[in-house]
């Protein structure tokens, strides 16, 4: 073990690990490459060539078609909504079951379990006709309304735990100054656990954001598609070429990337408090 | 579990679960009770639904496509849950024990920023990029194997029946690469470095400390990737959809699309709800599974 043996080593290590960060880099870098080519530069350099001149109008062109203002809006709308209700929901929940530890408690974090494990398929038919019969298909709201739901399950889950946790001097100190239940709740819990309900945020947030299958199912008119519906739904569209394809491939990617940069710390925080149990 | 605090603090709180309970009765268990009865049932979503018992059922384990369907679903738990967990588990320790202790730390989170991106990227979004990359008359791919002289590598990569199960699994194995990462790295943060200096000073080696102590170590971590992996290749549907449909010839099927043509394609909600069930009761029993693996596995440690 002596340092003229491992130098070269190290080395090695960092090669190997740089040249699989670049094959995971690859895909989204050829991709914005691409996107910002003229068709005939695509069909005369191919798809690793730095690109003649900045070609704006592929982006453009796709961006007024499918009127991808009105899909990120429908998009973030839904996705902020959904967030924060969620994470109300996932609060009262969790402050029943891991403050209250009210009867059952197993049971229900069980049933909560559970609901965050089904597939969506076997919810979506019935979702798809009571939804009919209530006049909410195809509108936002019933989307706001599922996924309020679904990603509470596991935020109840997770907040369950962590409240369980929750130092019994500051609920007896509220208790002793007078405060009720829903004081305590507003007055200590919520702000105490504020870096977990973040954390719960930005998942829900995200994870609605690119959720797939439920939109695709129930937002049909143009008026109300999210972001990946209306991508994924323009996929099956024949008629696209190389370089507008790729430009619809990075109109959607930045968003997310966007997202990322954002949440990037409270997200391996996140992960963190996720891993715990 | 339940550990028992002092008496009267759990009065009053049951009121906090009305609205929560209530909307999951509406969104989940309703739905949930109403597609086990409608599986029982032939019915095209109008008019009243016709009892057929266990017709549904029978009619899936003759259905060739069904049992394709979970085929697939086998090769696809090697490329979203098997190949990721194992390979994530290498690459975090490297990153952590190696990367970070050598180069310094932020370099080890640049990595892990790196290889996490494709999970943030919406599965429709992710369809777009491979479905442009791998289209056999204008993706990047082929012609960059035309470029470089290798035109006979060249294929219908989705659109192939022999290779296309295939490349979506090569897609998610891109997709899903950076969970594990991120995750193992968390749970590697838990552990006390002086446990691997003593080991150093035992005289252990790289590959000794990675399985007596890291492998040891985030075993819960490990057990919840596997966990959620698992269970996202066995309800898969928006790369599905987005790359392929399912074909070509129902070569890359899924169980969740195939109950989705069902619904929506083919007016059989009956035969799709039966399917969906299966789907269901598949995932609820595996998660059993591994959560009683997973507490058995704790318990003498404790």
């Amino acid at each position: 073990m002596t340092a003229a043996r491992r130098y070269p080593a190290r080395f090695i290590v960092l090669a190997v690990l740089l040249v699989l960060l670049l094959l995971v880099v690859a895909p989204l870098l050829v991709v914005a490459l691409n996107a910002v080519k003229s068709p005939a530069d695509y069909a005369g350099n191919g798809p690793l060539s730095i690109p003649e001149s900045l070609h704006l109008s592929g982006i453009v062109d796709f961006w007024n078609r499918v009127d991808f203002g009105r899909k990120l809006l429908n998009s973030f709308v839904t996705s902020a909504a959904v967030a924060v209700l969620a994470v109300v929901l996932s609060v009262l929940n969790a402050y029943a079951l891991g403050i209250g530890r009210v009867r059952g408690r197993v049971w229900f974090l069980v049933f909560f379990l559970v609901a965050n494990l089904l597939p969506q398929e076997v919810l979506v038919y019935p979702l798809y006709y009571l939804s009919k019969g209530l006049h909410l298909y195809d509108s936002l709201f019933s989307i706001v309304i599922i996924f309020t739901v679904i990603q509470s399950a596991f935020g109840t889950y997770l907040l369950s735990s962590v409240y369980a946790e929750f130092p019994t001097e500051l609920l007896d100190a509220a208790e002793v100054d007078g405060a009720g239940r829903w004081r305590t709740l507003w007055r200590v819990v919520v702000p105490v656990s504020r870096p977990t309900l973040a954390v719960l945020f930005t998942f829900f947030f995200i994870w609605t954001w690119n959720e797939f299958f439920l939109p695709l199912v129930f937002l049909i008119s143009n008026a109300n598609q999210t972001v990946p519906v209306a991508l994924g739904v323009l996929q099956g569209d024949r008629q696209m070429d190389a370089t507008t394809t790729s430009a619809s491939a990075l109109i959607g990617i930045l968003p997310a990337m966007l997202f990322f940069l954002i949440f990037q710390r409270t997200l391996t925080r996140g992960v963190t408090a996720g891993a715990i149990k | 579990m339940s550990r028992p605090r002092q008496g009267g603090r759990r009065a009053g709180y049951g009121v906090y679960l009305i609205p929560g309970v209530l909307a999951s009765l509406a969104v989940i268990v309703v739905p949930l009770v109403m597609t086990v009865g409608i599986s029982f049932t032939r019915w095209p979503g109008i008019g009243t639904p016709d009892w057929v018992g266990l017709d549904n059922y029978t009619r899936l384990l003759h259905d060739v496509n069904f049992w394709a369907s979970f085929g697939h679903i086998l090769l696809l738990i090697v490329a979203m849950a098997v190949v990721p967990t194992l390979l994530g588990l290498v690459l975090a320790a490297v990153l952590f024990d190696y990367l970070a202790k050598v180069f310094g730390a932020r370099w080890a989170s640049v990595f892990r920023s790196g290889f996490y991106l494709p999970q943030v990227l919406p599965v429709a979004v992710t369809g777009i990029v491979w479905g442009w990359i791998l289209h056999p008359s204008y993706g990047a791919l082929n012609r960059i194997l035309e470029t470089i002289g290798l035109s006979s590598l060249t294929r219908n990569w989705l659109g192939d029946p022999d290779y296309a199960l295939y490349s979506v699994m090569a897609i998610m194995i891109w997709v899903q690469l950076g969970y594990p990462i991120v995750m193992f790295m968390s749970g590697l943060q838990r552990i006390d470095p002086e446990l691997y200096e003593a080991a150093d000073l035992d005289g252990a080696g790289w590959w000794q400390r990675f399985r007596r102590i890291t492998v040891y170590l985030i075993r819960p971590e490990f057990y919840v990737v596997l966990v959620t992996t698992t269970i996202a290749a066995l309800k898969i549907f928006g790369p599905i959809f987005v790359l392929t449909r399912g074909g070509p010839s129902n070569a890359t099927l899924v169980p969740s699309y195939f109950a989705y043509k069902n619904f929506f394609e083919k007016a059989q909600v009956g035969y799709g709800s039966a399917i969906s069930t299966v789907l269901t009761v598949f995932i609820v029993v595996l998660a059993f599974v591994f959560l009683r693996l997973q507490t058995r596995d704790q318990e003498p440690h404790r």
